[in-house]
């Protein structure tokens, strides 16, 4: 039965971590979007464009990095 | 110190050092002792229970902290002097001025000033001392052999806490009474945005604290296991560990180049936000002033 339970917390653990990776995936991935279609638009204002692409992508990604965070600590803590 | 100890041999002074050998001889709970702790003992040999010990002893992380501490400010010490000798005042500046007046302008340009408006002097030396410490830290930690300082939890939990305190302290009544009583909302819509607000005050440094440290641990737990790839593989056979050997010293180099990047935007991330949460504690005195300037200019 613990046996059984380790495997959970395992399984548990890296399908959450797994999850957060899809999340931040799509997340990020619209960023770039929405930020590659307004320097199309607008070509003149790309450096302003590109530094608040990175600073929400960076913030997107935090919120990614919490879920792998707990995903870990599932596996390890008893 | 700790080498008076000779690896758990000896006693020093009521301290002894535990071992494996220890734990198992003296039968000791292996969930609540652990190799290499120091324990106090009484005059029988057997464990005191009620002596607290502190163990403070020099670690890698500390001595890689001292390295970055003393680095960065011999660097920033020598181009203060060239400053105050003039140098780069009135006409182009040189060598290591070239190298971080760009950065220093950069964060006071466009991490302090938005944000903090004209108080931005008063917290600049705390923002760039965030800023260049945990980016000489970052960079240290990338070099094979070092110590990961900034992938490590006590750290960034400190760097946080400092933050925190920061913020608390520089909050005045105006912010505590728009997180008690935020204006213009409906009172039902209060009843839940109270508790987030009041939440949110501890919250944000502690998102602070845990993305400064997934970044870094993720960026290494990566490059460990593509390096481990290879080992896994050439247990199984050889051929099969010298065949994955180019590829994953491929995708090492390259994310090795994004964790170069990767340090440099975790500590700006930082950076920018205890600046966007200072700015937020500090928005009563900010419109205060202005208030102030607008009836002066009135009467």
């Amino acid at each position: 039965m613990t046996i059984m339970l380790d495997a959970t917390a395992n399984a548990g653990g890296a399908i959450g971590a797994g999850l957060a990776a899809v999340g931040a995936g799509i997340g990020i991935g619209q960023i770039g979007k929405g930020a590659v279609e307004a320097i199309a638009r607008q070509p003149e204002v790309s450096n302003d464009i590109r530094g608040n692409m990175i600073l929400t992508a960076a913030l997107v990604e935090g919120a990614a990095l919490f879920a792998i965070i707990v995903g870990f600590l599932a596996m390890v803590l008893k | 110190m700790s080498s008076k100890f000779h690896h758990g041999e000896e006693t020093y002074h009521n301290y002894m050092m535990l071992t494996d050998e220890k734990i198992e001889e003296l039968k000791l709970d292996p969930s609540k002792y652990n190799a290499q702790d120091i324990v106090a003992i009484d005059d029988k040999g057997a464990i005191d229970e009620s002596v607290k010990v502190y163990d403070i002893s020099i670690t890698r992380n500390v001595i890689q902290m001292f390295i970055a501490l003393a680095l960065f400010t011999w660097i920033m010490l020598r181009i203060a002097k060239k400053y105050k000798n003039g140098h780069g005042v009135v006409s182009a500046p040189k060598g290591s001025q070239g190298l971080l007046e760009p950065v220093i302008t950069f964060v006071r340009d466009e991490v302090a000033k938005p944000n903090l408006g004209r108080l931005s002097d008063r917290y600049l030396p705390f923002l760039l001392t965030i800023f260049f410490f945990i980016l000489i830290n970052n960079i240290f930690g990338l070099i094979p052999g070092s110590a990961n300082v900034t992938g490590n939890i006590a750290f960034t939990v400190i760097l946080g806490i400092i933050a925190f305190v920061v913020i608390i302290f520089s909050a005045d009544s105006h912010y505590w009474l728009h997180i008690i009583n935020p204006p213009g909302v409906p009172l039902g819509v209060k009843f839940i945005l109270v508790p987030v607000e009041i939440i949110s005050v501890f919250i944000k440094p502690f998102a602070l604290i845990i993305r400064l440290f997934a970044n870094m641990v993720a960026g290494h737990i990566i490059i460990i296991c593509l390096i481990s790839l290879i080992f896994i593989f050439a247990n199984l056979s050889t051929y099969a560990g010298w065949g994955t050997a180019p590829f994953s010293i491929a995708f090492t180099i390259f994310i090795y180049l994004i964790e170069v990047l990767v340090a440099f935007l975790q500590a700006f991330i930082f950076t920018m936000l205890t600046a966007v949460f200072i700015g937020q504690a500090v928005e009563g005195k900010l419109h205060q002033h202005h208030q102030e300037h607008e009836d002066s200019m009135l009467a």
